[in-house]
């Protein structure tokens, strides 16, 4: 194993947002952030429809105001094909809401109040997420 | 209110993702490449979430209610069954492979990314198969 691109400060400190945006939502609105709920639930459930498109748009325009007021790129590399892409896509689509949760879900509202089942859900994911490249890097 | 707290919550959600750098699907593949060149930063991202909002839902619990809501609405499901295990590999596989999970997807629409959007259709495809087959194992 070789350690690259290493970022604590910026990972930790970018964790701290995410996990103040989570706290925000739960004691202001009562609702647990989990991504793949919100995206899906603003889909397919008339139940709070609004608020969850909100939310989504809110995730859209945060870089942009980020950019804004930065003026700094943000730097997306995709170096996947779009057929390997839309697969992934269907994957964690049906994943996610099979098992319930992503990794906002899971790994973040559900770990913060050790529920066994976002744990394990947790490690299951990135266990299968590490075969996954590690197979993929052989190919 | 509850309207303008989701929107906020969302883009200080998508300005954690682009501060961590976890909107940059190379960033997630290195933490995924264990066994290759690995890149710890997202276990970080996940640990100062983690610090921030795990104290914080233990303080919150014990609220009768919401600031902006009638109830705390979230699901309090302890099943630890086969959707759940079988929903967090397929999510992984699909997480490995594309580097993406529903939050940092939906971000990256921002920079009009046509990779990442054709991830999202695909996600949303996902999500709408499972809302229509009923396999969710969230209710």
């Amino acid at each position: 194993m070789n350690i690259i691109n290493f970022t604590p400060v910026s990972a930790f400190t970018g964790g701290v947002i995410i996990g103040l945006a989570v706290v925000v939502f739960f004691l202001l609105n009562g609702r647990l952030v989990g991504i793949s709920g919100i995206a899906s639930n603003a889909l397919t459930e008339k139940n709070n429809r609004f608020d969850n498109f909100l939310f989504l748009v809110g995730l859209i325009i945060g870089p942009i105001l980020y950019t804004l007021f930065t003026s700094k790129q943000i730097s997306v590399t995709i170096s996947s094909s779009y057929t390997l892409l839309i697969i992934a896509g269907l994957l964690v689509g049906l994943g996610t809401r099979i098992s319930g949760g992503c990794t906002s879900g899971h790994g973040i509202s559900g770990i913060g109040r050790f529920s066994l089942r976002s744990i394990i859900a947790t490690i299951t994911f990135m266990i299968v997420g590490i075969i996954t490249v590690f197979v993929k890097n052989l190919i | 209110m509850n309207k303008l707290v989701s929107l906020v919550s969302g883009i200080i959600f998508g300005i954690g993702l682009v501060i961590s750098e976890m909107i940059n699907p190379a960033k997630v593949l290195g933490f995924l490449d264990l066994f290759g060149y690995w890149d710890p930063s997202l276990a970080f991202v996940m640990i100062g979430a983690l610090v921030v909002s795990s104290p914080m839902f233990h303080l919150i619990k014990n609220n009768k209610k919401p600031l902006f809501a009638e109830k705390f609405d979230y699901s309090n499901n302890k099943n630890i069954n086969t959707k759940l295990i079988v929903g967090s590999a397929l999510f992984g596989a699909g997480w490995g492979l594309g580097g993406l999970c529903p939050g940092p997807a939906i971000s990256s629409i921002a920079l009009f990314n046509v990779y990442s959007i054709a991830f999202v259709i695909s996600m949303f495809i996902g999500f709408y198969i499972v809302k229509v087959l009923n396999f969710s194992a969230t209710r």
